[in-house]
């Protein structure tokens, strides 16, 4: 699968076609626009980082400095910067427990999703039944099923089963919804397997559970690594799910962070922090594993 | 996030579609379903359930009991909310995906050029990580009105200030009972008329002292020069009191850069900028009358009001576009990897240029791709609820509103009206149907070969 140094595979494909040496001219130009590119590219680059830079030196300057002067002032003034706001941040229990939310629904929603989705993938994949093709061919319809569709219904569903409100609920409302793409990915992922390889498994009398364990998962790693990534993230970054299923106890950092908007517009001293602190977590994984990532999200979008 | 499949793109992960398999393994139905079911009830009950379900109370009144009939919907197309709503996502759908596609398309291309690509993709695909709440926070910054404070106005009002004569001493005015009086339309005119020879003296008050810490101290002109008309324009103030009105006393500050008209009948006849000093010479006899115009004078520009009801819904898609372009990026730069480089150099050639090898080669062989990101950030777009929530504020609100947020705000910010919010569901739902059913079509089709 491709991925974001696509350009690497680009580069090594040679051409085929016998090309003439270029004229000293056709080399200025070549030159020159070359770079133009760069330069263009650079201003780019530095455009799109700005915003997020604004944020982490936002997050790093007193209420007084930043009245008084834009957030570019500290680049020159580096004595400006201070942990404060994150001191203060971190000693506010509303904001820790948000945070510590966040992970109590993401992480299970990913094994969730993981689990589930590789279970029904395998039998879809191998397991013949009536009605197979069809009941697949529903999933796939539901790919594009706007989440706010089951908004209502299932918040009166949960009201009715008493976890409204609740981290199960978030949870399970996210599970699946994160399912019909899961489903999907890791269902084409294992078609792949070599048949050769299961019916050995099968031979030396491996079980349906066994199976599953020790061929289909391994083999279906990458796949299942980059839905495990594209999930955790998904759910992590999420704020209207939570903010109609949770209530104050089981509020995400996301959540609590749009309270603070919501009631007083302006406060950089605690939104820059927060939202800085809900990036940490996502750039980390963004970082760390860019390549199941960027298949994850092509995944999604090609296939 | 989006997930779309459309047809005729190569698909880079999964191979061949599934065949027909016989038995061989030999599993029991049993165990299949038994593997099925945590999926099945899952999806049933959150998803498929409820989709029957808003379609049927969509069709019942705010209270859930009285039967409608299609009220909700004319609602939806006759309440101004919703028409405002209805508008912004149509301005959504189209404008959004062709920016970010097209910024998507130049990023890949360029990128091949330069050897820092990977370095390039990763910043311009970062804000894909984050959540959209994050981003709406960094938009708020970004946007914030006081120049001062939002780098997005900082950078509007330092381009215009380059391109647009700037006042300096927007708050300046005369002496009260001076000889220069305000004049129709701003500025200030000299009561007298002025020969060469001796030196006006031009006095102003209403800076603050603190502004004009670094310029210099006025000067009085010599009258011995002879060339032309001279004078001073200066801050009549002196720190710490002392000093006559209407002289040039030590300390006080001089107003460099100031527009000096000569006045004769009506009509301009010399003009002037006084120097760091504050003097200025005017190439004229007199008698004249002295003018300083109102360009020196006027409010300063303030940059644009980008969270204002006019530029809300643009400035938002601006911050969707931030977001997404890395998405456009990397999935066209995987299309265009698997265009045949043969092609392109057979095309350079014979002699085409750059552009045109890009507009009639590159560009219909990534046709597919490009439709495809086309495809999923409409989709993705009639979602988009996070960065309008986060990025309006309360008072354009209502102008930002998209059908995703009117669905949220009917249905569970205070309009308790769950019978309107369902019909949006179901309007969302309608629209991105067509897409469903090419993603049916297409798997069927594949299971068939």
């Amino acid at each position: 699968m491709s991925t974001i140094d696509a350009t690497t595979a680009v580069k090594k494909a040679t051409p085929v076609g016998q090309r003439r040496e270029p004229g000293l001219a056709s080399r200025i130009v070549a030159r020159t626009s070359s770079g133009v590119v760069q330069v263009v590219l650079l201003v780019v680059a530095l455009f799109w980082l700005m915003p997020t830079v604004g944020l982490l030196v936002a997050s790093l300057r007193t209420t007084t400095d930043a009245n008084a002067s834009g957030w570019w002032e500290a680049l020159t003034e580096p004595a400006q910067l201070t942990w404060s706001n994150y001191d203060e941040l971190l000693s506010n229990e509303a904001i820790t427990d948000s945070l510590w939310n966040t992970a109590l629904i993401t992480v299970p929603t990913t094994l969730l999703v993981v689990v589930v989705a590789a279970l029904a993938a395998y039998a879809f994949a191998w397991v013949e039944f009536p009605g197979r093709d069809w009941v697949f061919l529903l999933v796939v319809g539901l790919l594009v099923v706007p989440i706010q569709v089951g908004l209502v219904p299932v918040s009166r569903l949960f009201g009715d089963l008493g976890i409204f409100g609740s981290i199960t609920g978030v949870v399970l409302f996210h599970t699946a919804f994160g399912l019909p793409f899961a489903i999907f990915l890791l269902r084409n992922f294992f078609a792949e397997i070599p048949r050769e390889l299961l019916e050995a498994a099968r031979l030396d009398g491996a079980g349906e559970l066994r199976l599953f364990a020790t061929v289909v998962l391994p083999l279906g790693g990458p796949a299942v690594a980059s839905l495990g990534i594209f999930q955790f993230l998904w759910v992590w970054n999420d704020m209207l799910v939570a903010l109609v299923f949770a209530d104050s106890e089981s509020k995400p950092i996301t959540v609590a962070l749009q309270d603070q908007v919501r009631q007083f517009s302006s406060n950089t001293d605690v939104l820059a922090p927060g939202a800085f602190l809900s990036m940490i977590i996502p750039l980390l994984v963004f970082f760390a594993f860019q390549r199941q990532f960027v298949s994850g999200v092509m995944a999604g979008a090609v296939k | 996030m989006a997930t779309t499949t459309a047809p005729g793109t190569a698909a880079p992960a999964a191979g061949p579609p599934a065949r027909k398999r016989k038995t061989v393994l030999g599993a029991p139905l049993w165990v299949g379903l038994l593997f099925l079911l945590p999926a099945l009830v899952l999806l049933g009950a959150l998803v498929v359930y409820p989709i029957g379900y808003t379609v049927w109370r969509s069709l019942f009144g705010a209270n859930g009991s009285d039967f409608v009939w299609f009220d909700n919907y004319t609602e939806i197309f006759t309440g101004s909310d919703t028409q405002t709503a209805l508008k912004n996502n149509a301005v959504w759908v189209v404008l959004a995906p062709t920016v970010t596609t097209a910024l998507g398309l130049m990023f890949a291309v360029l990128t091949e050029r330069i050897r820092w690509a990977t370095a390039f993709k990763l910043v311009i695909f970062m804000p894909m990580a984050i959540s959209m709440l994050a981003a709406g926070i960094i938009f708020r910054l970004v946007y914030e009105a006081d120049p001062e404070r939002g780098v997005a106005n900082a950078v509007v009002v330092g381009v215009h200030d380059t391109f647009s004569e700037s006042s300096a001493y927007p708050k300046a005015k005369p002496r009260p009972k001076g000889d220069l009086a305000a004049q129709k339309g701003g500025g200030f005119t000299t009561k007298a008329t002025h020969d060469a020879g001796s030196p006006v003296a031009l006095p102003l008050v209403g800076i603050k002292p603190d502004e004009l810490s670094d310029a210099q101290d006025a000067k009085k002109p010599s009258s011995a020069g002879g060339e032309g008309l001279v004078g001073t324009v200066w801050l009549d103030f002196a720190k710490g009191g002392g000093g006559k009105p209407g002289e040039v006393d030590p300390g006080e500050k001089a107003l460099k850069g100031v527009k000096v008209e000569a006045v004769k009948d009506g009509e301009v006849v010399a003009s002037a900028r006084t120097a760091s000093d504050g003097t200025f010479t005017l190439d004229a006899e007199g008698p004249v009358q002295l003018r300083l115009p109102a360009s020196n004078f006027t409010t300063p520009y303030n940059g644009v009001d980008w969270l204002g009801p006019s530029l809300i819904t643009p400035a938002i898609i601006g911050s969707y576009v931030w977001m997404w372009s890395g998405f456009a990026m990397v999935l066209i730069a995987a299309g265009l990897a698997s265009v045949p480089r043969e092609l392109l150099e057979a095309a350079r050639v014979d002699g085409a240029s750059e552009w045109k090898v890009f507009t009639r080669i590159t560009v219909p062989l990534l046709a597919p791709v490009l439709a495809v990101v086309l495809v999923t950030l409409m989709i993705n777009v009639l979602k988009v609820f996070d960065l309008i929530w986060i990025i309006a504020p309360g008072s354009s609100m209502d102008d930002a509103n998209v059908l995703a947020l009117e669905l949220y705000l009917s249905s569970f910010g205070g309009g308790s009206n769950q019978g309107v919010g369902s019909a949006i569901g179901v309007l969302l739902l309608l629209l991105v149907l067509p897409v469903m059913y090419l993603n049916v079509r297409r798997m069927r089709r594949e299971a068939r070969r």
